[in-house]
């Protein structure tokens, strides 16, 4: 692929950033736009790690000594419904705002209007989803699965605003979904077919379809939890003929494509970085495409794995668990194309492709786990215990989270057109990896033993790995504070950035200057 | 002198980290003590050494090229991508493995949903937090409620070997039968969980699950609920005695008889007194987990009860309340959970304790006539 970029159109901008507050209210500009939601998303990723930090020192020891147990399942909750919908969900819409345009030479989003308001939205419904920590009642405390009926009938006054929170966030979430599927789909340099495209851009094409197809279910079953709390309903309330099965459904319906949403754009992602560090090219760019396609179709299919213990007749098990296994194909087949990039390959170990390294080893881990909770008759034993809690993490911690601190120290230079600091970077990395280890791979072993997931306080045979992964979630915790200061340090200066500081990096954002200018690609690049 | 050395250490842990004397790094899952457990663990075993194998050869690759095709080492990049022949066979292998690991699997499903005639019968349900088992062949049904006490939970004395895992009574069942469990829950969902019977069901309300065990070994088994169910998710252990037939046989008659009697004392006379003092037990029993053993609740989800009006005016009322429940809250109707008995009893109890003082007590009789009128 090359480009011609007209860095000459630039020159003739006078319109720059407007200045001061309304810069940042009233902007339309991608980057703008992208940053903010960046850091809006790491400002969350701290609030949801602090009361991650609340579990664990909780879990330090048997016994309560810093919080109630009412008090923790609100901490449980909040954790889990923050990084999900605060973290890691706008990170990927701040990756894909900044990148999109500037990967497929596009001089800004398709729907900018739009784009400043379901950003503006984000602030809002977080604004309305923390303050339900002090209202009386306390917070939503029935976990971020938030199964019927205990959000409904046993529910806190406060559910009704977590329900608006949502409702909220997913309005904002279709709204930046359809943005990217127009932009991609309208916009994109002469030449550039779709196959194309850059690997971030196809994932990001696939999971807004994801959006789009699964939001509207989520505030669906939000709904019905409202009507069934305030308006006399009873879709989930067995005493009132409704199911509380029907629930866990659609929330699943919904929940497990968007689990994918959290890890689809960190492949794309970790498929440009890979091959920039290794020097060669990706192994199988179109069986790469192919298999997110595939896993975004499985991703319909296989909700009922969240429920092999509801009671679902044979069946319907059987079907769920090959469904499920089957997705470890393509997932396989990506984790291999990464391998064969490698393979032979020239590699350096910068921190982008330190965080990737660790993508791959770690999300493959988390598959593993994976692929052993779809064996139903196992999962009987490990269901809802830390064995789960592992799993997940795996996937999201090295998949989702490393994935963006791959992708933000890969750009950081197209950003800030300075370098950041490579030593505190890799010092940020392997405090990371070492804590992640740490707090979460003995969950494997907690599980396997019998703790149940959820609960603040535990029997004393659990004693000794709880101790070790707290003291691993503490240290992970604390080296993330490292990172906002390399950003703040990269930010404010250091060494100069060319427009292409990765001597193995291939797309058009390299093709513009670092920074890049405030606005790009105003006449669109060819693409050969 | 290793043992010495070993006991000092368990002593100095124990003083230290009263937990960590105690706690055994467990690695794995255990095989468990049933049929079905064994084959769940076999089953576990193999896709875990599945897994380790793939593991071996994708990170072997891995770690082979990162150490060997670094730039530092003066690597130079080959250029090949694309090998269709490659590509077809880490679909199909993964996919043959995936066969086989599905077939075991398939088996062990089906064995577990054997519906075939059962010996025993009994009757799960999930309460805030509690369960009770209900014998349904014998007419006979209890409580089973944690029994570690709020002093150990929150680290006022040493905890005892079995933090967490007791109970007042335990669900009795015979070694080498067939038991039938069927799983419903009276409030949200709770899940069933004794891992070494390799046992997991969620108990629904508005449903009936079914599930069944059968155990061979005597012994004293235990799991805990694994639904999120409230705040007091932690609190409700399972366990479960497993007996030879001619033990368990005379456990029945045992539970049958006190059954009866139980039933008898609704017809007796009741003295204040004696009103109170049953009435204190099931209040702790029964409703301490919300409105706590003093009487103070948790407001506002949990209503004090200490000098509130409910308990101090109409008898009617707090009687209305304690039977049929608070529609849309998590307060229960407890009428079809106790007897009359600890109905009346534990309304005098809340009426005259903690400084309530009506006087006022309601006998199991006039429960019973109440529980009639409706
Ligand atoms: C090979 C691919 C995967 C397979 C076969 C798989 C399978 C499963 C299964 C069967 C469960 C249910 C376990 C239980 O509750 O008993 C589960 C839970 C979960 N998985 Fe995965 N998974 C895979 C990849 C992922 C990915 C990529 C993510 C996210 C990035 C993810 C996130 C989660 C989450 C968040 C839960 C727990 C939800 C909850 O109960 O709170 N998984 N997975
Ligand atoms: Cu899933």
């Amino acid at each position: 692929m090359s480009a011609v970029a007209d860095t000459h159109a630039q020159d003739h901008h006078h319109h720059g950033p407007a200045k001061g507050f309304s810069r940042w209210l009233l902007t339309t500009n991608h980057k703008d736009i992208g940053s903010m939601y960046l850091i809006f998303s790491f400002a969350m990723f701290l609030l949801g790690g602090s009361m991650a930090m609340v579990i664990r020192a909780e879990l330090f020891q048997p016994g309560l000594q810093i919080v109630e147990p009412e008090f923790f399942n609100q901490m449980t909750t909040m954790h889990g419904l923050i990084m999900v919908f605060g973290a890691v969900m706008p990170a990927f819409v701040g990756l894909a705002n900044w990148m999109l345009p500037l990967m497929i030479g596009a001089p800004d989003m398709a729907l900018p209007r739009m784009n400043n308001w379901s950003f503006w939205l984000l602030p809002c419904a977080f604004l309305i989803l923390v303050s339900t920590l002090f209202m009386s009642g306390g917070a939503p405390n029935f976990g971020w699965t938030f199964y019927a009926p205990l959000s409904t009938t046993y529910g806190p006054p406060s559910t009704t605003f977590f329900i608006f929170a949502v409702h909220i966030m997913g309005v904002s979430s279709i709204m930046g979904a359809i943005n990217v599927i127009a932009t991609i789909l309208n916009m994109r340099a002469p030449g550039m077919t779709l196959m194309k495209m850059p690997l971030f851009v196809w994932t990001w094409l696939i999971t807004a379809f994801l959006l789009i197809a699964v939001m509207p279910v989520l505030a669906g079953v939000v709904t019905m939890m409202l009507m069934d709390i305030n308006f006399g309903t009873s879709f989930f309330d067995a005493s009132g003929g409704g199911d509380p099965v029907l629930f866990q459904h659609v929330f699943w319906f919904f929940g497990h494509p968007e689990v994918y949403i959290m890890i689809l754009p960190a492949f794309g992602a970790v498929s440009h970085i890979i091959p920039a560090f290794s020097r060669k090219p990706l192994f199988g760019y179109a069986s790469m495409v192919y298999a997110v396609g595939a896993i975004a179709l499985l991703s319909f299919v296989v909700w009922a794995h969240h429920m092999f213990t509801v009671g679902i007749p044979i069946a319907g098990q059987l079907f769920f668990m090959y469904a499920t296994m089957l997705i470890a194909v393509p997932t396989g087949v990506k984790v291999f194309n990464w391998v064969a990039t490698m393979f032979r390959g020239s590699l350096t170990f910068e921190a982008p492709m330190l965080f990737s390294v660790a993508f791959v080893i770690l999300f493959t881990i988390g598959g593993f786990s994976g692929l052993m909770l779809a064996i139903a008759p196992a999962d009987f034993q490990y269901h809802d215990t830390y064995f789960v809690v592992a799993h997940f993490h795996y996937v999201l911690v090295p998949g989702a989270i490393f994935g963006i601190f791959a992708s933000a120290y890969y750009w950081l230079p197209k950003w800030t057109g300075h370098m950041y600091d490579e030593t505190l970077a890799k010092t940020h990395f392997w405090l990371s990896f070492v804590g992640m280890n740490l707090a979460f791979f003995p969950m494997h072993f907690l599980g396997l033993a019998g703790m149940p997931r959820r609960i603040p306080d535990y029997a004393l045979q659990f004693a000794d790995f709880n101790m070790v992964s707290s003291v691993g979630a503490f240290m992970f915790g604390a080296s993330q504070l490292l990172f906002l200061l390399i950003v703040v340090k990269c930010v404010k200066g250091g060494e100069k950035a060319s427009a292409k500081p990765w001597d193995g990096a291939e797309g058009l954002e390299w093709t513009v200057p670092s920074p890049a200018p405030y606005h790009t690609f105003s006449t669109p690049p060819v693409v050969k | 002198m290793r043992v010495h050395a070993k006991r000092a250490g368990v002593l100095l842990g124990g003083l230290m980290f009263p937990a960590w004397s105690m706690a055994d790094w467990t690695l794995n899952m255990a095989p468990g003590v049933t049929g079905t457990s064994n084959e769940i663990f076999s089953l576990h075993m193999t896709i875990l050494w599945i897994c380790v194998a793939i593991g071996v050869v994708v990170f072997g690759v891995m770690f082979w090229s990162i150490f060997a095709h670094r730039k530092s080492k003066g690597a130079k990049p080959a250029n090949f991508h694309e090998n269709t022949l490659v590509e077809i066979l880490w679909t199909i292998i993964p996919f043959v493995i995936l066969v086989v690991m599905a077939i075991p699997a398939t088996a062990t499903l089906v064995d577990m949903y054997d519906t075939t005639e059962s010996d025993v019968d009994i009757k799960v349900t999930g309460y805030q937090w509690r369960w009770k088992y209900d014998y349904i062949e014998e007419d006979f049904g209890f409580f089973s409620n944690m029994s570690t006490s709020k002093d150990e939970i929150y680290n006022r004395v040493a905890k005892t070997e079995n933090y967490l895992l007791d109970v007042d009574n335990p669900l009795v069942i015979p070694v080498g039968k067939k038991v039938r469990l069927l799983l419903t829950a009276n409030d949200v969902i709770h899940s069933w969980w004794v891992p070494a019977f390799g046992v997991k069901k969620d108990a629904i309300p508005g449903f009936i699950n079914e599930t069944w065990t059968r155990v061979d070994e005597p012994g004293i088994y235990r799991g805990q609920c694994t639904e999120l169910c409230g705040k007091d998710h932690g609190f409700m252990p399972v366990v479960v005695k497993a007996v030879p037939q001619e033990e368990y046989d005379q456990w029945v008659a045992d539970q049958r008889a006190a059954a009866e009697r139980e039933r008898e004392l609704t017809s007796k006379d009741w003295s204040m007194a004696e009103l109170m003092e049953r009435g204190e037990k099931a209040y702790a029993s029964a409703c301490a987990a919300c409105h706590q053993a003093d009487g103070s609740g948790a407001p506002p989800a949990f209503p004090a009860l200490k000098g509130s009006q409910i308990a101090t005016e109409d008898m009617q009322a707090h009687l209305n309340v304690v039977v049929n429940g608070v529609p849309g809250t998590s307060m229960q109707a407890f009428g079809d959970q106790l007897s009359e008995v600890d109905l009346a009893a534990v309304i005098t109890y809340e009426r005259n304790a903690w400084g309530n003082n009506t006087g006022e007590m309601i006998t199991p009789k006039e429960v019973f006539e109440y529980k009639n009128q409706e």
